[in-house]
């Protein structure tokens, strides 16, 4: 018996330390597996070897011969016979290079995450659905697959992904799926709709409205339109003050009578950034040298790895297309042809709003509106977890839409009101097809294809500018705008009374516009849509003036402009709001012994006893600065953290969730600023926490030794160390937040309020400009690089030059055989 | 030759044919196999399952790190934490196989001493 003991022992134990090593163990991966040479990652190197210069691959499912050329930036360029092949081969060569970040990203936007990762994405995922962005991916889905044009596009596209999954074995599975311990499914058309609606949330999914009624209910309606008003002070619309209607307006909603909004204190977790901070511009002929327009775009996003954008050119039946993708959607987003170029920003109107609802019981299955008791609809989602039993999860349905938590529990994103009904234009489908408005983008050759393409275009809305070969430039803040009464959704409304109801659509021949200024340029920044002559109400939170005032400012003075010059505007560093506020911060700055006395705070007083020198030297060095948010600015460290810490101090008090127990926001920082500049006896710069009555100099002096005591804590004395990429620290991650994967600290510069808005996550997701002279010339560059692969120099070798706020040429081919010093490999796909 | 050098070099050479088709815990069977048969000290057995198999690994990833998988490797061993040292991971990678291929052998070798 013994005798067996040792050799059954040592079995044992080589069985569970290789079922051990074999199995992910909680969020530990499966680590022989992942480090076996034979299955592993180390199966996922690339050599030259594996992207030869010259093969045809055979891919079942394409009607005719596809060809592709590569550039040195590993960019292909694909050339079809027709469109089922050129989707079909855009889908295939995407997945090639990005095929777990597409599929993870659709997990995203779907709720499906906890398939992979386990119970800790629960909430997460119910999040998501209960936001409804399956509800809105599959509306879109049924609308697009009506026409015939997004059916083939989509479709083959699908085809195109199909075919690579295909042909992985396991052991070529992309590295994360070896990471996480999953394999690729299937792709389907709906997967392109899930990313549609991730933009969505991205860019439309922040809404202020049930801190907005806090805010009322607290300090009545004086204060509010006061402290939040419609139009800012300082203002540089998208469409300038002063364009002409070309329209008749309809007529507005009548405003119904005000609703209090019952109270709610919630602390919000997790919501998009208020400001992401992108921008386009172009120039007429009459500034350019080249005697025809140019046009440049800079969208900002998170900025990850693997790359948020997949450049693309597409060469097919009527189109000759080349700009940047979202892997896992079809056609081109951002871009040019030899005819026309065009790129988006984001527009900050209000298409997402909250009514507070009523239902009959504690059963939730009546809720009142009109007058009368009407049915809930309640949709089961099913949650499939991994290692788990799947979780079933019940949705309740108004005709506005889901309520996204119906009754009181912990609250996954704590913007998001309880017993609210979401009303949200990314769940509107009717009419909108945003693929066919990409698809109609890329052939376009006029002003005229364009306003066609853009009246299918919904959600997330976009100022879409415009220009072509012939002369013409444009901008639209352009979307499904609901028409509402002033005001309407700025705060919550009431889900009983059918008159808050979104009563209809703005037309798409009247959002705004403008073709051809007079003063030979158009632009955008996030900033307001249109000034007060606007016929409707599109909401009133939009991104400060700062960079689109800036833009403008450069753009006027432009005259012969190149491509180049365009390039070192989206560069440009100054920031507006140091321009205004520091001189003001400076002159009312106390002088160090009179900030110690008049300081009601203790470590002002403590100033008495320290030496002067450190704060005569930032002041010194302040008052020296050019505002310039270059990566060495000491000073701009300085006043960014002076007045970050000016603003909590004038605002917490009143506006603070500690001080108030209220979840409310802070001001604008226009409305703040004017406060700030020209109302000195403003009752809201006291602390109403302390006895004394401060003023605004007191919040300089106590912000100023705040700002200075934590960067000395943070850095040292001051020196080189608080330089300003230091202290804004960009990070660029990868999409799973792998250490490693990702770059930390990049040195650059910008800051979220100059026109290169970089900031500690976000930034240029891919900076272009065009010239749209004969033949068109265009340039580009995104942090990263064009494969998914992070064993590939191609994973991040843009990014230096992203950096350095350079741009590449980019290789626009007239044909598949052309020759081109740039060019470095050609393949064929035929059946 | 050495019952110890013949075992491991058989272990060795078989591991690394059958894992090109095969999971890599098929060295476990593999190693108990070729230790019962062979018959060698358990000593013996054990560093030849060790060796043979770690080999089976050490040899090929030491080749992908300097042909194509080195920056990954690079950032693998970033992320487990092992101080972004690719030569650290793949003494590791060979290791952990090894030690499993070991146990095995070394159980079979018992197996046959009996």
């Amino acid at each position: 018996m013994l005798r067996w003991l040792k050799p059954v022992l040592a079995l044992l134990s080589a069985v569970v330390l290789a079922w051990v090593l074999n199995t992910k163990q909680g969020d530990v991966p499966p680590v022989a597996r992942l480090l076996s040479p034979y299955q592993g990652f180390w199966q996922n190197g690339e050599t030259a070897a594996d992207f030869p210069t010259q093969q045809t691959l055979h891919l079942p499912g394409l009607h005719q011969p596809v060809r592709v050329r590569f550039d040195d930036r590993r960019v292909p360029h694909i050339f079809a016979e027709n469109d089922h092949d050129l989707y079909y081969a855009q889908g295939y060569l995407t997945a090639r290079d990005r095929l777990w970040q597409m599929e993870f990203m659709t997990r995203v936007a779907a709720g499906r995450i906890s398939e992979v990762v386990g119970e800790r994405a629960l909430e997460y995922d119910r999040f998501q659905r209960r936001m409804g962005l399956p509800f809105g991916a599959e509306n879109s889905l049924r609308e697009m697959l009506k026409n015939d044009t997004t059916r083939l596009v989509l479709e083959s596209y699908s085809a195109g992904v199909n075919a690579y999954i295909g042909q992985l074995s396991p052991k070529e599975y992309p590295f994360e799926y070896k990471l996480l311990d999953y394999a690729p499914e299937p792709w389907q058309p709906l997967k392109c709709a899930l990313l549609l609606k991730l933009m969505a949330w991205d860019l439309s999914g922040r809404s202020d409205d049930l801190r907005l009624s806090n805010i009322l209910s607290k300090y009545g309606p004086e204060v509010t339109r006061d402290l939040f008003p419609d139009f800012p002070f300082r203002a540089d619309p998208v469409v300038p003050e002063g364009t002409p209607l070309d329209f008749r307006p309809l007529p507005v909603p009548p405003v119904p009578a005000p609703f209090a909004a019952a109270v709610s204190g919630l602390v919000p977790s997790r919501e998009p950034d208020a400001e992401l901070g992108s921008n386009n511009f172009a120039l007429a002929g009459s500034r350019t040298a080249s005697g025809r327009p140019l046009l440049a775009n800079d969208p900002h996003l998170q900025l990850n790895l693997p790359s948020i954008w997949y450049q693309v050119q597409l060469h097919g039946p009527g189109q000759n297309v080349y700009g940047v993708t979202i892997p896992g959607a079809p056609a081109v987003i951002i871009g040019f042809n030899a005819d026309v170029a065009w790129g988006v920003t984001n527009v900050g109107g209000d298409v997402l709003d909250w009514y507070q609802l009523k239902f009959k019981d504690a059963d939730r299955r009546e809720y009142w509106h009109d007058g009368r008791w009407k049915p809930v609809r309640r949709v089961v989602e099913r949650i499939a977890v991994r290692g788990r039993p799947d979780r079933l999860d019940t949705v309740l349905y108004t005709h506005h839409g889901p309520v996204v938590y119906d009754h009181e529990e912990k609250v996954f994103n704590q913007q998001t009101p309880i017993r609210h009904a979401l009303r949200w234009t990314a769940h509107d489908a009717a009419g909108a097809n945003e693929v066919l408005a990409f698809v109609k983008l890329n052939h376009a050759r006029n002003y005229q294809d364009y306003d066609r393409a853009l009246r299918t275009y919904a959600s997330p809305a976009q100022n879409f500018i415009f220009a072509s070969r012939t002369g013409d430039v444009a901008i639209r803040p352009n979307g499904r705008f609901p028409l509402k009464y002033a005001e309407q959704g700025k705060f919550i409304l009431d889900g009983s009374d059918p008159r808050q109801d979104w009563p209809g659509w703005i037309p798409m021949s009247q959002t705004p516009r403008v073709l051809n200024p007079a003063r030979g340029y158009v632009s955008s920044a996030n900033q307001h849509s249109a000034g007060p002559g606007y016929p409707y109400y599109l909401g009133w939170d939009y991104a400060p003036w700062d960079r689109a005032h800036r833009i403008n400012q450069q753009l006027s003075h432009m005259r012969r402009a190149t491509a180049d010059t365009l390039r070192v505007l989206q560069n440009d560093d100054l920031g507006l709001n140091a321009q205004l506020m520091l001189p003001w911060m400076l002159a009312n700055l106390p002088a160090v012994s009179a900030a110690s006395s008049a300081g009601p705070t203790a470590a002002a007083t403590a100033a008495a006893t320290t030496p002067a020198a450190p704060e005569t030297a930032a002041r010194r060095l302040l008052a020296r600065w050019d505002y310039h948010y270059g990566p060495d600015a000491v000073a701009a460290t300085l006043f960014e953290l002076w007045y970050q810490d000016l603003l909590r101090r004038l605002w917490e008090d009143d506006f603070g969730k500690q001080a108030t127990g209220l979840e409310m926001r802070f001001p604008a920082r226009d409305r703040t600023n004017h406060l700030l500049l020209s109302e000195p006896a403003s009752p809201w710069l006291d602390d109403r926490r302390t006895p004394p009555k401060e003023t605004a100099p007191d919040l300089l002096a106590a912000s100023f030794r705040f700002a200075l005591d934590s960067l000395t804590r943070k850095f040292g004395p001051m020196g080189p160390q608080w330089a300003w990429a230091n202290q804004k620290s960009t990070d660029i991650n990868h999409l799973a937040q792998l250490p490693g994967f990702g770059h930390t600290d990049v040195w650059c510069g910008g800051s979220p309020g100059s026109v290169n808005a970089t900031g500690p996550r976000n930034g240029p997701s891919w900076r272009m400009v065009v010239d749209l002279a004969a033949p068109v010339r265009a340039y580009g560059i995104f942090p990263g690089g064009q494969s998914g692969n992070p064993a590939s120099v191609y994973y991040d070798d843009m990014l230096e030059s992203w950096r350095t706020g350079q741009l590449d040429e980019l290789v626009f081919l007239q044909a598949a055989d052309e020759n081109h010093p740039r060019l470095q490999a050609a393949w064929r796909l035929e059946k | 030759m050495k019952p110890f050098l013949f075992l491991f070099l058989l272990i060795f050479v078989l591991a690394s044919l059958t894992q090109l088709l095969l999971p890599w815990w098929v060295v476990l069977p593999l190693c108990l196999g070729l230790a019962a048969w062979r018959g060698t000290s358990a000593g013996a057995a054990f560093w030849a399952g060790l060796l043979g198999v770690g080999l089976s690994w050490w040899l090929p990833a030491a080749w992908l790190n300097l042909h194509g998988a080195g920056l990954l490797a690079g950032r693998v061993a970033t992320l487990l934490p092992l101080g972004g040292n690719s030569g650290l991971l793949v003494l590791l990678s060979g290791l952990l196989a090894g030690l499993a291929g070991g146990l095995a052998a070394l159980s079979g070798a018992w197996l046959k001493g009996r």
